[in-house]
């Protein structure tokens, strides 16, 4: 058989698309779930109307996209089944229960609050109806939390015994808390987290600029800028810390991987940082590098001076330890993906960060160049100095055509992670090829990627249309029934005998319906 | 009763929550052509299930992540083996999700239709499919010593599984019915009574010879026992809907999913999936299950969590309390 048409290959084709698919829409979700709580929360507190409008307009957008994640993410649960029955029957033991967790707890919570916020604006109190967000976005944190644990486990796994049961080996659990709570678990969820904070807060700048640069809804918009910067800033810091963190504890764990990303043949020390490399895989060398040198031994090991194991090496000790392969995983993603990563976040981050300090209030900021809430913030450099008006444009259009860019580099980021953990499914423990399910044909596999595939391209252009129909549309007029949100639950109408429950009130129109 | 066996019941318990959940909202996506007259009565019917169908289908993905759990060998043969018809309720599910969410966002009326027609397959295929999936669980398929499926698509298409499909598509769409005849107001509330009427005596006939021929074939007394509440169950469901009384004839109608999905599970106990070719071969509570130490861990998760979850679920459907008709759907919110 055709090696590309392999069952394996297939699968994780198939496995590939549909999770990096999922994955588009879930820093989004988790980011705008948060920022939509805190728009509410601020209308909720200051009675301002120009935050419920904020609030209005980007719970729109947020569950346009909500809408794809959670059904995306039904496939993701039962394609370890589907797919990988082997690597099921195997990690089951252990894998499962951080899954079922999840849709115990965390599914549960998004999509039933979820519900409670879309159609409850006529329904709640307005301090309920915002708690009811606020769970929402409790529980895609918490949703994040599971998978990663789970996924910690493939990457590097702990809290288990191999036991042999009806003459097969499976991976038995033995420390569920060491699975929830080990250092791969935590570091790589923050990381994750901080990168959905920067996603959303570039998302959220982005959009905010499309809108100001034509001045139009500038009140929503000046607001909406200021706390997509602040988010952005937010995680910009945050993602760089848990970048080094992850980077250094991934350097323990997995090497491999880790000198796959800088395409580091030998084992060097120092060990210099690459900048572009252009190699030969077979033979094992770069023919081209541009390299800064001694900075990858830092960021492995906080030390400018420290020994790098290089990929001929470390391939060569697992030869040792697993016998004969090829223990290296596909060197030119690993390396490309990695500094796509790096790059659609870095660009972002210097953007956003720029911008927090240029459209400041008045902070280090002469009175007269201080704006008003209906006017466009101007770029300020320094406490009396414009930025130049030619590079002020750019700054504006720039970080409105980079609105993506993050979550571009969220995808490059799993896709860094995944592909340079193979050949292993779990590491050390369990091969990829192993794990695939052997009753499953290729002509069935064929089916469900194409398929999979021809969906979800179809639902891309229905979803990004629909997001820019709203995003052009602006935040919404407020009605009457806007501003004055029902005191009891249930709304007018509802209840039994009370003097307020007119025929008028009852046969209101809902103030949502699909 | 050791853990393994609590876990079999729980995850009964959670098929049989996702069934009378979901089941009245798929019913409720195939009544959108057969009972609405025009497109605000679609809309009403609609938003009869529109805050609450996203959290009934998490049953699903819950019984799907605990059976992957407590279950793996289970969660492995199953999904694995029926591979296209769960491909086809993915799809579905997919798709009916998004069609919930969009078809209300643009006003034109050729996407409206479109997403309308969505809903519609997308209920009543996979409204389908699980009956014909049960069926075959049930009477056992094509699992060789390595606890692989080794059949075919199409002998997963055989009679006994064919008239379990049919049995869950109207037995959810009587349900749907009578759960619109609960929730709507005027013209349609009438009408919903009328249909949950005619639904309930084919669900009758149909569901009668289903659960006889799984009683003749692998019953004994518990199945029995469950066969008769959910027989009686679904004639007093009949019996109340033309007497108006559309709370209990609800009720009545998710006792009948309850004790029919119940009576299922009895017949398999202490199989999960009996294998056609050689009994030795069976995956059973014990074959197929994780270790006491998973299962503890999962046991006390599922004591503390399901609890809280009836209940918040069970408070967003007090909320929604209210009746629904065509007077609540605004023009302008296309």
């Amino acid at each position: 058989m055709d090696l590309a048409l392999a069952p394996e290959t297939l699968a994780r084709w198939q496995f590939g698309i549909t999770t990096v698919y999922h994955f588009l829409f879930v820093p989004l979700t988790i980011s705008l779930a948060a920022l939509t709580a805190i728009l509410e929360t601020a209308w909720v507190r200051t009675g301002k109307e120009h935050y419920l409008r904020a609030t209005k307009f980007w719970g729109k957008l947020f569950l346009i996209n909500i809408a794809m994640g959670v059904v995306t993410g039904i496939v993701q649960e039962f394609q370890f089944g589907m797919n990988w029955s082997d690597y099921s029957r195997f990690v089951g033991d252990v894998f499962g229960a951080p899954l079922a967790f999840e849709a115990l707890i965390a599914f549960f919570f998004e999509s039933t609050f979820i519900g409670l916020w879309i159609f409850g604006w006529d329904k709640l109190p307005k301090k309920l109806h915002c708690a009811t967000i606020w769970i929402v976005s409790i529980g895609t944190i918490l949703s994040a939390y599971f998978i990663i644990a789970a996924n910690a486990f493939m990457q590097h796994p702990v809290g288990y015994k191999i036991v042999e049961r009806d003459g097969v080996k499976r991976a038995e659990l033995t420390d569920f808390a060491k699975v929830l709570f080990q250092e791969t678990a935590l570091v790589n969820f923050f990381h994750v987290i901080s990168a959905a904070i920067l996603v959303g807060g570039a998302f959220m700048t982005g959009i905010a600029i499309v809108h100001l640069r034509k001045k139009r809804h500038i009140r929503t918009m000046r607001t909406s800028l200021r706390l997509g910067l602040v988010t952005a800033f937010v995680g910009t810091l945050l993602t760089v810390v848990s970048a080094d963190t992850l980077g250094k504890v991934m350097y323990e764990q997995q090497p491999m991987k880790m000198s796959a990303a800088e395409a580091l043949w030998e084992s060097e020390k120092p060990a210099p940082f690459s900048i572009f490399a252009y190699g030969d895989v077979s033979e094992g060398h770069n023919k081209v590098a541009i390299e800064v040198p001694g900075v990858l031994s830092f960021l492995a090991k906080n030390n400018f001076h420290a020994e790098i194991p290089g990929i001929n090496d470390l391939n060569k000790e697992a030869r040792e330890k697993f016998g004969p392969g090829d223990y290296r995983p596909n060197i030119p993603t690993a390396y490309w993906s990695y500094r796509w990563m790096i790059g659609f976040g870095g660009v972002s981050m210097a953007l956003c960060t720029a911008g927090l300090w240029l459209t400041r209030k008045k902070f280090w900021l002469a009175p007269e160049h201080r704006t008003g809430a209906d006017e466009i913030p101007k770029l300020m450099l320094t406490k009396n100095r414009e930025l130049a008006p030619r590079i002020g444009s750019w700054w504006w259009r720039l970080s409105q055509w980079t609105l993506i860019f993050p979550l571009i580099g969220t995808a490059w980021g799993w896709i860094f992670t995944e592909t340079g953990r193979q050949p292993w499914v779990v590491y050390g423990v369990l091969r990829t090829e192993d794990a695939v399910s052997p009753g499953v044909s290729q002509g069935e596999v064929l089916t469900s990627l194409i398929g999979f595939t021809l969906i979800y391209a179809v639902l891309a252009v229905i979803e990004v249309r629909l997001l820019l129909k709203y995003v052009r549309q602006g935040p919404p007029e407020l009605t009457e029934a806007d501003l004055n949100p029902p005191t009891k639950i249930g709304g007018p109408g509802s209840g039994k005998g009370s003097d307020s429950d007119s025929d008028a009130d009852a046969d209101r129109p809902m103030a949502f319906s699909y | 009763m050791q853990l393994h066996d609590i876990w079999f019941v729980l995850i009964a318990v959670l098929w049989i929550g996702y069934f009378f959940l979901e089941g009245f909202d798929f019913g409720i996506g195939v009544l959108t052509k057969l009972l609405a007259r025009n497109r605000v009565e679609k809309r009403v019917l609609i938003n009869t299930i529109g805050p609450v169908w996203d959290g009934n289908e998490v049953w699903l993905l819950t019984a799907g992540g605990a059976t992957f759990a407590a279950f793996p060998e289970w969660y492995a043969t199953l999904f694995s083996g029926f591979y296209l018809p769960l491909l086809l309720i993915l799809v579905c599910l997919i798709v009916r999700g998004v069609a919930f969410e969009y078809r209300a966002k643009r006003p034109e009326e050729r996407w409206q239709t479109n997403w309308e027609h969505a809903i519609f397959w997308t209920s009543l295929i996979p409204a389908v499919m699980w009956g014909v999936a049960f069926g075959n669980i049930v009477r056992g398929v094509e699992i060789d010593a390595h606890k692989e499926y080794v059949g075919s698509f199409f002998d997963l298409l055989n009679p006994y599984a064919i008239l379990g499909g049919l049995v869950t598509l109207t037995l959810f769409t009587f349900h749907g019915a009578v759960f619109a005849s609960l929730k709507t107001v005027g013209d349609i509330r009438v009408r919903a009574r009328k249909a949950a009427l005619g639904l309930g005596l084919v669900t009758a006939v149909l569901a009668l010879g289903f659960l006889l021929w799984t009683q003749a074939d692998k019953g004994d007394g518990k199945s029995l026992i469950a066969m008769v509440v959910a027989v009686l169950a679904l004639l007093g469901a009949i019996v109340a809907i033309k007497a108006g009384r559309e709370g209990w004839s609800f009720a009545l109608s998710g006792v009948t999913i309850a004790a029919a999905v119940a009576m299922l599970f009895l017949t398999l106990f202490p199989n999960v999936m009996p294998s056609s070719l050689n009994e030795e071969w069976s995956l059973t509570v014990t074959n197929a299950s994780s270790s006491p130490y998973t299962l503890r861990i999962m046991t006390w998760c599922a004591v503390i969590a399901t609890p809280v979850v009836l209940l918040y679920q069970g408070w967003t459907y007090w909320v929604f309390r209210k009746r629904i008709g065509t007077q609540h759907i605004a023009d302008a919110a296309h």
